[in-house]
């Protein structure tokens, strides 16, 4: 894992000289949309009182300067399909973001939706020689976890410290300087598939930007919807994009569990061509303007003028009531619900302390979701909207730019990652100076 | 042509027949993302927004300028413009007005100026002149300006002869101040004012005046001061008398030689010099024939007019 230290550090390198620049770009590739912001780091740290905007959750220094989103082309199931369409669309929404900030992005964190994640919890201990935990202890408990086979191909994209426990006191933030004998941590690990984090790495170096950061999509819109109660409370943030729906559960102000459905929008769309034999865009359209989920008797006598070009005049002039598309929708809506309880279930959600669940993500806006969403899930169900930000256009604060949103607080507010810990004496090759320097400094 | 079509429920969609329309990819292309980036660096926006025209403006400057002939047009244009906006009726300057001048000096600053009348009054450098004229010695000051009308107007404040100066090159008046207002051939010229002589005279001219000042009863027998050694004055009288004034409280012992010559009337007598240097003992040396009577009545031989007969027989009193 040193390799994957070396990277992740140089990306957090990159992302400091950026923000020393003091300009940088967030970049959400969805698998229905891609959206672009570009965000200046004044340095003031001060809130403007316009409009009636509060102090921001403590996300003043930052500010949108631009932003834009277009159509994603070429994605599936949040992963990169045709990699020139991607390009393409990555170059229109950077383009048009550049133009409405006026200034040129060099560096853009990025997100990462699909990849099959998968999360594990790691636990480390060791004994502590001093009695007491010094710097370089955090590294060794972290660089102590007994990691598991993660499978050929994986990439790790988060490794977060969760919990530090010094002896029997467990639930520690920051375990420096307490006395103890032992120490011992959990690790929450998230893996992906290398190959799809290479392609979305390499799409946007093709873009001629530089990759200042990577995160979990469903991380990053878990960062944006869930308050900080919810986060520190328990809570689990259901993304529901085109592409796939992502779930992560955040407990203490860490994510502890991620995973991915991959049903989602698009394929409630595809429901609806498929059974009202209309064209795609038609049926995003129906979808959009129309859908729900739960029928009443009035959206029987809803009807629907469903157009088409086909030239077939009795096709063309064809009516749908709403009933019948949400009679598409629901089955699908209820299998992707299913499908998050099933993974609720595996993460053994159940168990915690709160059982809090926020709806984002674009699916979210389906009038009656939280219904539906109620029965299925749980009783505790709201749907969130991305925190506000300084800056950001109205069109930007729908439910589904929270992972966009998410970005832009990652890059400002990082979490404390693994490789954000120096890395310990023994990882490094023999033999090395570095390594001479770091024993000296230990254990002088 | 656009199309619009409405999604409101109930509206029908409209039925014009459609275009097969191109769709056009709304994708930038990759050079014009990078030309687009490129262009969205400060230092080469700079360079193209001012550094372009900057030197366009130049080259062509430069390119319709090296041109001899061109050149000689341009300042040519440039001069005549100049001199048609200078040579306006506005900027003419066709009388000299000179108040408290006498008419030599009237006459001196009409020469002194440099253009002919009517000239513009961009052709008069005021401060020159002026500088120029306060080197005559007869002008204490001068305030030269340009009055609406063309009149070019001098207010001179002329030097105020007070005293004559016989020195080794000649005759001069001074002022108050001592400074040289004119030179004179000789004293008869102005025998209304009093004479001072010798070097370093008009460096003293305040304490001459002074001195003249208390000289008041005496003042008809007055025949002139002789600064000596540059440090103090003599007070010359008729008849060849003399009074030796010291180098500080001249005044004071001058008054003190005119009292005793009231109560005493010592100056009338037969005295050649009266000596004031010491103000502590004044010393009076006598004239021949006082001293020629003493020596009578005492039987020694007497002096010639020259004081040199027989015996030359100092004595002091």
């Amino acid at each position: 894992m040193a390799e994957l230290y070396q990277m992740q550090r140089a990306m957090r390198n990159i992302r400091r000289a950026a923000l020393q620049r003091g300009v940088i770009g967030i970049l959400d590739i969805g698998t229905s949309k891609i959206a672009c912001m570009v965000l200046k780091f004044d340095g003031t740290g001060t809130f403007r009182e316009t409009d009636g905007v509060g102090p921001m959750a403590g996300q003043a220094n930052f500010r949108v300067i631009g932003s834009a989103s277009t159509r994603s082309r070429g994605m599936r199931h949040g992963e990169i399909e045709t990699m020139a369409e991607t390009e393409r669309a990555i170059r229109t929404v950077v383009a048009a973001a550049q133009k409405v900030a006026g200034v040129r992005i060099d560096h853009v964190i990025a997100c990462l939706a699909g990849g099959r994640p998968a999360s594990y919890g790691l636990a480390g201990e060791i004994v502590l020689q001093s009695g007491k935990v010094a710097e370089h202890d955090v590294a060794s408990v972290l660089a102590a976890c007994d990691v598991p086979d993660f499978g050929r191909g994986r990439e790790v994209l988060h490794a977060q410290p969760v919990n530090f426990a010094v002896d029997n006191r467990s639930g520690l933030a920051d375990p420096r300087d307490h006395a103890g004998n032992r120490l011992a941590c959990d690790m929450h690990v998230l893996t992906v598939e290398g190959d799809v984090l290479g392609n979305v790495v390499q799409c946007i170096r093709r873009c001629d930007l530089e990759l200042a950061g990577i995160a979990s999509a469903s991380y990053a819109s878990a960062r944006a919807s869930l308050v900080e109660d919810e986060q520190e409370l328990g809570a689990a943030c259901v993304d529901l994009g085109g592409g796939g729906t992502s779930v992560s559960i955040f407990i203490r102000k860490h994510m502890i569990f991620s995973d991915n459905v991959r049903i989602g929008g698009n394929l409630v769309t595809q429901d609806i061509a498929q059974g009202l034999r209309v064209p795609l865009p038609v049926a995003e359209r129906l979808k959009t303007l129309n859908g729900g989920v739960e029928a009443t008797g009035r959206d029987d006598r809803d009807m629907i003028e469903v157009g088409g070009e086909t030239g077939d005049w009795e096709a063309d002039r064809r009516t749908v009531s709403r009933a019948d598309i949400i009679g598409v929708m629901r089955p699908r809506i209820e299998e992707i619900l299913e499908n998050v309880r099933q993974m609720l279930d595996a993460a053994g959600f159940d168990y915690m302390p709160s059982q809090q669940i926020v709806l984002t993500g674009g699916g979210s806006q389906i009038p009656g979701l939280d219904g539906l969403a109620a029965r299925i899930l749980g009783p505790n169900i709201r749907c969130g909207r991305p925190l506000r930000i300084d800056g950001l256009a109205h069109q930007f604060t729908n439910p589904g730019f929270s992972s966009a949103v998410g970005l832009a607080l990652f890059a400002a507010h990082p979490q404390d990652e693994w490789w954000d810990f120096e890395m310990p004496a023994e990882a490094y090759p023999a033999r090395s100076l570095r390594r001479a320097y770091r024993w000296f400094r230990n254990n002088w | 042509m656009s199309v619009v079509i409405d999604h409101r429920p109930g509206r029908q969609p409209q039925q014009t027949p459609e275009q097969p329309r191109l769709r056009r990819d709304p994708a930038p292309s990759r050079l014009k993302y990078r030309l687009e980036r490129i262009w969205l660096r400060p230092l080469y926006r700079r360079l193209v927004r001012v550094g372009g025209p900057a030197f366009l403006i130049a080259m062509t400057a430069g390119i319709w300028l090296s041109d001899e002939d061109r050149r000689a047009t341009l300042t040519g244009g440039i001069a005549g413009l100049v001199d048609k906006v200078q040579s306006r009726e506005a900027f003419q300057v066709r009388l000299m007005t000179v108040e408290g001048a006498s008419p030599v000096v009237d006459k001196a600053l009409r020469a002194m100026l440099p253009v002919d009348l009517p000239a513009s009054s961009f052709d008069i450098d005021l401060p020159a002149l002026r500088l120029q004229v306060m080197q005559l010695d007869a002008i204490e000051s001068i305030d030269l300006r340009i009055k609406p009308g063309g009149i070019l107007s001098a207010v001179v404040t002329e030097r105020q002869p007070a005293l004559l100066w016989r020195h080794a090159r000649g005759i001069e008046i001074l002022d108050r101040s001592g400074h040289r207002v004119a030179s004179v051939t000789s004293r008869e010229v102005r025998p209304d004012l009093p004479l001072i002589a010798g070097e370093g005279g008009d460096l003293a001219t305040a304490e001459a005046l002074e001195l003249l000042d208390a000289a008041g009863p005496i003042l008809p027998r007055v025949r002139g001061l002789i600064r000596r050694g540059e440090r103090r004055w003599d007070l010359l009288l008729d008849h060849g008398q003399r009074i030796m004034l010291p180098e500080s409280g001249a005044v004071i012992a001058l008054e003190a030689a005119i009292a005793l010559d009231r109560a005493e009337d010592m100056l009338g007598r037969d005295v050649k010099v009266v000596d004031l240097r010491d103000p502590s003992r004044p010393v009076l040396r006598l004239g021949v024939d006082a001293r020629n009577t003493i020596r009578s009545a005492r039987g020694l031989p007497m002096l010639g007019p020259d004081g040199t007969v027989l015996e030359d027989d100092r004595k002091g009193g």
